[in-house]
């Protein structure tokens, strides 16, 4: 009998049966986790499951993330979903305690092996743990939160295998702008993807996130990185339960393997408006920047913040742009105000935003562009009218990019100010 | 369940923002209130010309991007009898079917915006009147019919406290 995928050693672990891809099951949760940014939201579904609780108060959790600047009708919600969680007894991050899929991690939340899902599809995130977690809608999640289950088909797995070492100034984002590239908008629509080779195992938990974060672009239902040392050392001190490592078998069935050669990529951009139209930046014609974001739970956790404030100390940012930094949460918010990145960010020009998910969707109310202008963001997604406003164009880079940019007002080569990266 | 309507054909990768773009999230929690908007980024004034019972056709990954059930439900409030599409992103197809948005999986390269179209969503078959053109669908997993049949995953959940696969 062959090996198994990291999915399905997980959703045989917690289905309780032996089970491979393409099997329906039943699977019980370790995490189900819901923000205050969709509608209907799921704890206003909960009831017309037949119960009033949640299967279990510690096993959901809520965030205030999306709306960090609330009108009226998000405030209203920040309500309901503040007075629901006193009532059910679950745990809240409040706003400004950061953006879902960064905080769990960080917070010891999930674990190896854990199942979870949230009701955001950016949920893949976790996977970076070798955890499965994926996203789901409010139904999904308010049957979850009833029962403390969920259907699911097993998926198949995608193999991408990253050889050779990422070049200096070439970054995890780039890398998976690369693999997005070569999977396509679609590509592992519900597949599981696995990272795994020599870029991998080099790479920290940080960029590891960026990748597993991205899955969803690609159409996977989770992105998975097995756990070695690199995990180990992140986790410590930060999950307070038990945990065993998890990787795939040597013999696992893949349904495709990818092959792409870190060491010989260049920092790649994604064109308005999909994820998957992504250029090198050498063959990018000259090109306007009008707005920088460096946010989201793609890539502004402290490494990816730190990396913009090599690049823009002791400088100040291109006249006519505007850079908006996210700490993507409280944590990174801390520990970059300690080590002196964010003051060097200010410094250089930059507006910061409050921790969550604000410069990423129109729904934030923040950081909005003009008619005609483009934005050069390090988030996930670039879809027209993501910022809330039609006719402006995202184009999407590693934070190394987004800082190099900003200070020329162009889309620039971060490898030009190669002396601020080490 | 019979489906009739008239297609409204769209292309490739039409997102979550594209259906409903996510500035209008916190416009109005009543999704009867942002039909209008339906589509607005990419075919301004679909959500005027939408009638009741219309269909709306799709390319490839249809529903790809946010796991937002506003998304379907909008669709649904607009009087959309069926999405028909050759794949669907799988948050979206599995947000359909629980909220009560029947999705038809087949090759709709041969159908044109203004064709009639008609569907028996049970039996997964179809047929492009207006080009006489039979269409046949992919199969839905046991549990999605069982889903659909109970009228959406909540009956399905108060009926059976868990999820019937089989
Ligand atoms: S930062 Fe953006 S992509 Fe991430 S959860 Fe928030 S809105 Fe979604």
């Amino acid at each position: 009998m062959a090996g198994k995928t990291i999915s399905e050693k997980i959703l045989s672990a917690k289905s309780g049966q032996d089970t491979r891809a393409g099997d329906i099951v039943v699977a019980s949760l370790d995490l189900t986790y819901s923000h205050d940014g969709n509608r209907p939201l799921a704890m206003e579904l909960l009831t017309s499951m037949g119960t009033d609780r949640v299967w279990d108060s510690s096993k959901y959790i809520l965030f205030l993330d999306h709306h960090p600047s609330p009108n009226a009708v998000s405030a209203a919600a920040h309500t309901k979903l503040r007075a629901f969680a006193l009532e059910q007894g679950v745990r809240l991050y409040e706003m400004g305690d950061g953006i879902s899929h960064v905080v769990l991690p960080e917070r010891g939340h999930i674990a190896p092996g854990d199942l979870a899902i949230g009701s955001d599809s950016h949920s893949c995130t976790g996977g970076a743990l070798a955890a499965f977690t994926t996203g789901v809608g409010s139904t999904d999640m308010a049957a979850a939160m009833a029962t403390g289950q969920l259907w699911m088909r097993v998926p198949e797995s995608i193999l991408v295998r990253c050889h050779g070492a990422l070049p200096s100034g070439v970054g995890a984002k780039d890398l998976v702008l690369a693999i997005a590239a070569r999977i396509g908008a679609d590509g592992a629509n519900y597949a599981a993807i696995e990272f795994a080779g020599p870029a991998i195992d080099a790479m920290g938990m940080d960029g590891r996130f960026t990748l597993t974060n991205l899955a969803i672009e690609m159409g996977a239902k989770a992105g998975l990185i097995g756990t070695d040392a690199t995990t180990e050392a992140w986790l410590k001190g930060r999950l307070q339960r038990e945990w065993t490592h998890l990787t795939a078998d040597p013999d696992a069935v893949y349904r495709e393997i990818v092959d792409i050669d870190a060491s010989t990529l260049t920092p790649r951009i994604a064109l308005p408006h999909n994820v998957d139209k992504v250029v090198a930046i050498e063959d990018l014609p000259r090109t306007r920047v009008h707005q920088v974001v460096i946010g989201t739970c793609n890539a502004a956790r402290s490494s990816d913040l730190a990396e913009a404030a090599r690049i823009l100390k002791g400088k100040r940012i291109a006249p006519g742009v505007r850079l908006i930094v996210t700490p993507s949460s409280r944590d990174t918010m801390v520990e970059t105000m300690q080590s002196g990145v964010l003051a060097t960010l200010v410094e250089a020009g930059a507006v910061i935003a409050t921790p969550g998910c604000s410069g990423c969707a129109g729904g934030c109310h923040f950081a909005v562009p003009d008619v005609g202008e483009n934005v050069l963001s390090t988030a996930n997604r670039n879809f027209k009218g993501r910022l809330g406003n039609a006719e402006s164009f995202i184009y999407l880079a590693s934070p190394a990019t987004a800082a190099a940019s900003a200070l020329t007002g162009w889309i620039t080569d971060p490898r030009l100010h190669q002396e601020m990266i080490p | 369940m019979n489906i009739a309507g008239r297609a409204h054909c769209f292309g490739d990768d039409i997102n979550t923002d594209y259906i409903i773009a996510s500035k209008y999230k916190t416009a109005s929690l009543d999704p009867r209130d942002l039909t209008r908007h339906l589509m607005e980024d990419i075919d301004p004034g679909f959500g005027q010309r939408v009638r009741p019972g219309d269909i709306l056709v799709a390319g490839k990954n249809f529903g790809c991007g946010s796991s937002r059930e506003g998304a379907p439900l909008v669709i649904k409030a607009a009087g959309i009898g069926v999405v028909v599409a050759p794949s669907f992103a799988r948050i979206f197809f599995r947000n359909a079917i629980n909220i009560g948005l029947p999705v038809f999986i087949c090759d709709t390269s041969a159908i044109s915006t203004g064709d009639d179209l008609e569907f028996d969503l049970e039996a997964g078959t179809g047929r492009n009147v207006s080009t006489g053109a039979p269409i046949e669908a992919a199969p839905l997993p046991k549990v999605m019919i069982n889903i659909v049949r109970d009228g959406g995953l909540a009956a399905h959940i108060r009926k059976h406290k868990t999820f019937q696969v089989a």
